[in-house]
């Protein structure tokens, strides 16, 4: 799908293919809007677990990718993985994880809902990494854009094993945290923060 | 009574976990559009286009809305004309809202406390979570089903305040609620708020709030001017659709009260996702089911 948008305004439209490099990344700032084309790597809770706190290396090459913060619904029918429902979780809960991922594994950017921490905006401003913010809850729609599940790495942890999704036109997504420490979502926070005391003697309740 | 076949409850309460996750009400449906319509605010349009276009693609294609299987929350209203047996309903729900899990299938989200081991059957001790009412006259069954998702149920607050704090003391939890939960319960959706009771009581009442239809208001009038009021404040905030900005961070404000004691004045938050999903039945004498929202 594509987005209406006003005349006038600067947000760019970028359609970018996995891997990512460090200059598809550093090009993006905050409210553009991001397309993707090619694999994006399913992971959650579980999975960094025993990356980083077990101290596993992944079975596979992360360098230049696209991280989803995920849980999917799938069935396994015979060899192949089918999906059911592939959506989005909170992503705040795998703050402590990130800068590791992208310093580690050179993950380019993850793709989540509500945002990761100040943490993970200094590691993507030191490395080149960027946040896109997918509408959270919007799962039908985000499994129409997945293909493939075209493999399952770490099978036992499933729903929170890694699982390579081959994508098409997957989004629109909004770059929410980019390398240039922009923070979207501290911005929003910091200006509500601002009217609260209005807010507050508006309702009386001082 | 005795002639009543009990298997039409447990159809129906898997029939509507899966209608609930798969269609939205018209009223939440329209209420999304009109919040597209009035959104000024670029990146808040763009995701509310998003929204509504993922609700056309969960109808046509026959998708879940959203991943979240959530917690299956079971209103019952038994009606006088129609009555039940109460021991035989609740384990017609609870089969039911497990055969949803099982045969349609999907995930199951129910886990034990402690252990964290999840059957992969959405209930278990305590679940399916079932609330009784009580209507004279009525000659059905009245059977409200919301799964209930985490994003947005992890967001819920209650607080004991005393009489001396007011109702200002109320309007503030309420507000500094909805800004601390930021972009964690996928706004828009409904904020639900209970006044009043005690401190169990108060958080049922706020999900009793959550669970009513957008543009339903309140029929105590004093009550129904402060859904209005901290709606229009709430929007004023700036949050927007999932957190980034705009003027619509929320679709209604529903508060449900119950008297309380002299000395107390609680009150609680229970906020509801975009997708507030919400499923009806209408159960008869004779076995017929009639679905709606």
């Amino acid at each position: 799908m594509v987005f209406e948008t006003r005349k006038g305004k600067k947000m760019a439209h970028y359609n970018l293919t996995t891997p990512l490099s460090e200059d598809d990344v550093r090009q993006l700032k905050v409210r553009d809007i991001v397309t993707v084309n090619g694999h994006i790597f399913g992971i959650r809770d579980a999975t960094q677990i025993r990356m980083f706190d077990h101290n596993q290396e992944p079975p596979v090459d992360l360098t230049g990718a696209i991280c989803l913060h995920t849980a999917p619904s799938l069935k396994k029918v015979g060899d192949r993985w089918e999906k059911i429902i592939i959506g989005t979780t909170t992503s705040t809960r795998m703050e402590r994880f990130t800068p590791p991922l992208m310093e580690k594994y050179s993950v380019r950017a993850i793709v989540g809902k509500a945002g990761l921490l100040q943490g993970s905006l200094e590691a993507m401003n030191r490395l080149g990494g960027c946040y896109l913010a997918i509408v959270g809850g919007a799962a039908a729609l985000e499994t129409t854009q997945i293909e493939e599940v075209e493999e399952v790495f770490w099978e036992d942890l499933h729903p929170e094993a890694i699982y390579k999704l081959r994508v098409k036109d997957f989004g629109p997504l909004i770059v929410a945290m980019d390398s240039h420490m922009n923070h979207l979502y501290f911005d929003v926070k910091g200006q509500a923060k601002e009217k609260m005391p209005e807010l507050l003697r508006k309702l009386g309740a001082v | 009574m005795n002639e009543f076949d009990y298997q039409v409850v447990e159809d129906a309460a898997k029939e509507l976990y899966i209608r609930a996750l798969k269609l939205l009400p018209p009223d939440v449906k329209k209420a999304l559009n009109r919040a597209y319509e009035r959104e000024t605010h670029e990146t808040a349009k763009q995701i509310l286009q998003m929204i509504l276009k993922n609700i056309e693609v969960a109808e046509e294609q026959d998708l879940l809305i959203c991943q979240d299987t959530g917690l299956p929350i079971y209103f019952v209203t038994m009606g006088s004309q129609f009555p039940v047996d109460g021991a035989k309903i609740v384990n017609a729900l609870k089969e039911g809202a497990k055969r949803a899990t099982l045969e349609h299938p999907f995930r199951g989200s129910s886990t034990h406390p402690l252990t964290r081991i999840n059957p992969q059957t959405s209930v278990g001790d305590g679940l399916p979570i079932i609330h009784w009412e009580f209507e004279e006259h009525r000659d059905y069954l009245d059977i409200l089903m919301v799964p209930k998702g985490s994003g947005s149920e992890n967001m819920s607050a209650m607080k004991m305040f005393i009489p001396a704090d007011g109702v200002g003391a109320l309007k503030r939890f309420v507000l500094e609620r909805v800004f601390e939960n930021g972009a964690n319960p996928c706004p828009p959706g409904i904020i639900g708020v209970g006044i009043g009771g005690t401190a169990d009581l108060v958080s049922v009442l706020a999900k009793k709030a959550i669970a009513r239809p957008i543009g339903s208001k309140n029929p105590d009038p004093e009550l129904a001017k402060l859904e209005a009021e901290l709606f229009e404040v709430i929007n004023e905030l700036g949050i927007g659709p999932m957190g980034l900005g705009g003027k619509t961070t929320t679709l209604a404000v529903h508060i449900e009260a119950a008297y309380t004691h002299i000395t107390l004045n609680p009150v609680a938050v229970n906020t509801q996702c975009w997708p507030a999903r919400r499923a009806r039945a209408k159960i008869f004498s004779d076995g017929k089911v009639k679905y709606g929202f």
